[in-house]
Formats: structure tokens, sequence, C-alpha cells
């Protein structure tokens, strides 16, 4: 009786393990898509708590870090927007437009951080 | 047979369309970056572009243009506020301290008094290259001259340096495109490397920003600009002159205050 109930219980919970996983990506989808419409009304900081979140959510979402990033990077926060572009890029290598923000950041990054001339 | 293509067609302009909107989920957004200054300049109310050693150019006075271009720009954007007082003839300043040094220093004499000029240091030097520049750096780090000109501008941010602005000539290999129609009346464009004989200037400032209160160096930057035109056409010194300064003045403007770097990024849903 007992053994049963133990196979029932992990049956359950690998069924439920993708549902799980779809939800948490659903959600995370959810923040990013929100977090675009205030950045286009110009509400960075709102956009930035909501790609966090939805960073958290889901880890592996290179679209959250990628877009984290930009936003850290239009309030100037420069350390914080390099290890998010790193994150979206170890997530997504060969994702062409994470690659290309982060050169035109890199430009700028270079530029602030030149302190002795060139 | 048909009816199976046709579908086969559908379904692969469906895929193509999904494909299309995966691909397109992006959207472009403009972005303003800050830039911190690279000088914390919040102990100074005023600047004074006191003026720079300068050469290499007969149709440029680099020296006076600089001084110009630097206080209007700092005027215009608000940056402390400018002094506008006569610049320092540097040249001579620093021919006069440099001889000075060779010279056994007179007891009574303070470092920051230029001597009296010798018959045979009266011609104006000749200033071609960095080279002949570097005998007169050694004015960028006379204390006491700065900390002087400071009593007297009431302990401004003194902001000097040496610019160098010359004509340069090169040639070589030059990888342009071509315009062409193929036998089809198509246009095509193909890199076509051709030898060309191109002239232009090159500038190269180095700013020198001074602690009016105590003479003390606090930053120096160098850039170096250049601009190559076709041998044939005739472009004023000046106007490359001006051309190549624009390049470089966010960057110096970016060492007193904050800049706001425009830009596009890509969002991604």
């Amino acid at each position: 009786m007992t053994s049963r109930h133990v196979a029932l219980a992990l049956f359950l919970a690998l069924a439920s393990a993708p549902t799980a996983w779809a939800d948490q990506r659903g959600q995370a989808k959810e923040q990013v898509e929100f977090g675009i419409q205030v950045a286009q009304r110009g509400l960075w900081k709102e956009a930035i708590y909501r790609w966090e979140r939805a960073a958290q959510l889901d880890p592996t979402y290179a679209a959250a870090f990628n877009n984290l990033a930009v936003a850290y990077e239009h309030e100037g926060q420069l350390a914080k927007a390099r290890a998010a572009y790193d994150k979206a890029l170890a997530l997504e290598p060969n994702n062409a437009l994470v690659r290309q923000n982060y050169d035109l950041f890199k430009e700028i990054n270079d530029r602030a951080a030149q302190k002795d001339g060139r | 047979m048909t009816a199976r293509l046709r579908k086969t067609g559908a379904s692969l302009s469906l895929l193509l369309i999904a494909g299309f909107t995966a691909c397109t989920s992006y959207i472009e957004i403009p972005i303003e970056t800050p830039i911190q200054p690279k000088l914390d300049v919040s102990a100074f109310q005023r600047i004074f572009i006191a003026g720079f050693i300068a050469g290499a150019n007969e149709d440029v006075d680099a020296n006076m243009e600089t001084v110009r271009l630097l206080r209007s720009q700092l005027r215009n954007k608000g940056i402390m506020r400018v002094i506008d007082a006569d610049t320092l003839p540097l040249l001579e300043i620093a021919k006069q301290n440099g001889a000075a040094e060779a010279a056994p220093p007179a007891p009574d004499q303070q470092a920051a008094t230029p001597p009296a000029q010798p018959p045979d240091q009266e011609k104006t030097p000749v200033i071609n290259d960095e080279k002949d520049l570097e005998q007169y750096q050694h004015l960028f780090a006379n204390v006491a001259y700065w900390k002087k000109i400071g009593e007297e501008y009431q302990q401004p941010l003194i902001v000097t340096g040496a610019i160098l602005f010359a004509p340069q000539q090169r040639s070589g290999f030059v990888q342009r495109e071509q315009e062409s129609y193929d036998p089809f009346g198509r246009r095509v464009v193909v890199p076509v490397r051709t030898y060309m004989e191109r002239k232009g200037f090159v500038l190269r400032p180095t700013f020198v920003f001074i602690d009016g209160r105590t003479g003390e160096t606090l930053h120096t930057e160098t850039f170096r600009e250049e601009i190559l035109y076709n041998a044939s056409q005739q472009t004023p010194a000046l106007s490359s002159y001006f051309e190549l300064m624009d390049r470089l003045l966010p960057a110096f403007l970016n060492t007193l205050s904050a800049q706001k770097i425009k830009g596009t990024r890509t969002l991604l849903k």
C-alpha cells in the first residue's frame, strides 16, 4: 500500500514537472512582455523590476537577461549591464541580436572606462 | 498530385510565417546611456582654458582655435563659469622656463618668473612633430607657475596642453566599392582595390587639467584623430581641423561632465 502511494506520488511529480516548467516560462514571458510595454513608455525602473522577476522565474530565459542588460545600460549601471549581457550570451551564444546589443554596449563601456587617454 | 503539392505549399507557407513571427519577436528601442565624468570637478566653479603649445600648421593657429572652440563649447553646455581672459603665450613661457632650468637658478628668482630672453631664443620655434613638442612638456609640471596663474584667476580648473595639427600624405592600396551592371542589366557592387595618393591632416591634442589651487596636474588625456582625402581634393586646413575636433569634443566634455550617449538596442520577447 505504502509503496503504491510512493510510486503514485513519484509519477504525479514527474508528470507535472514539465507543466510546472511551462508555467514558470509562461509567467516569465508575461513579465518580459509587460517590461517591454513599460520601457516603451520610458518607465525603465519598472521594466528592470519586471525583467529581474522574469530572470528569477526562468533563469534560462536569455531574452529576460538581454532586456535587463539594455535597461541597466539606460540607467548607467554598466557593470550590471555587462553581467546581464554575459549571462544572455552564455544562454544563447548564437543570438545575433544579443551579440549586436553587446557590441554596441562594449563601445560605450570602453569609452567610460577610458581614464588615461588613448 | 496537384492537391498534395498545394497542401505541402500551404504548410510550408504557414511554417515560414510562423518562423518569421518567431524571428520578429523583438523591438528596437532608443536608449540614452549616461556616462559619468572622468574628473570630479565639484571643487571648481570656474574654468580657465589657458592656451596650448601648438604647431605644425601655418594655416591654422591651433592654439587660438582650440581655446575659442573649447570656451564656446563649455559655455554652451553650461559646464562651470568660463573665464574670458587672454590666451597665455605658452610656447614662449615654456621656452623661457626651459632656459631657466638649463641655466643656474638665481637665488632670489622664483620658478614661476620667466627669465629675460637670450637673443638667440627670440625666433619663433618650429614645431613639426611630437618630438618637437616634447621639449615644452615640462611646463605642465611647473607647479609654481600654474599655482601663480590659479591665484590670478581665483583658483579655477585650468585646462592647457599641446596640440599638434599636421598635414599628412599617404599612398597605398585602398579598397572601395565599384558599381557596375552585369549582362542582364542588374546592378552589381564589387570591392575594388586601387592605388591612391591621399593627403589630409592628423590632430593629436593632449589636454592637461590642472588644479588652480595647488598647480598640480589632475588629469591628462591624449587623443589622435586623422582624416585623409583624395590627393586631388582641396580641403581647407581649418575645416579639417574643425571636423577632427568635432570627433573628440564629446570625450573632452565627458572629462568634466556627465554625457548621455544616444543609441538603439533590441529588446527580445
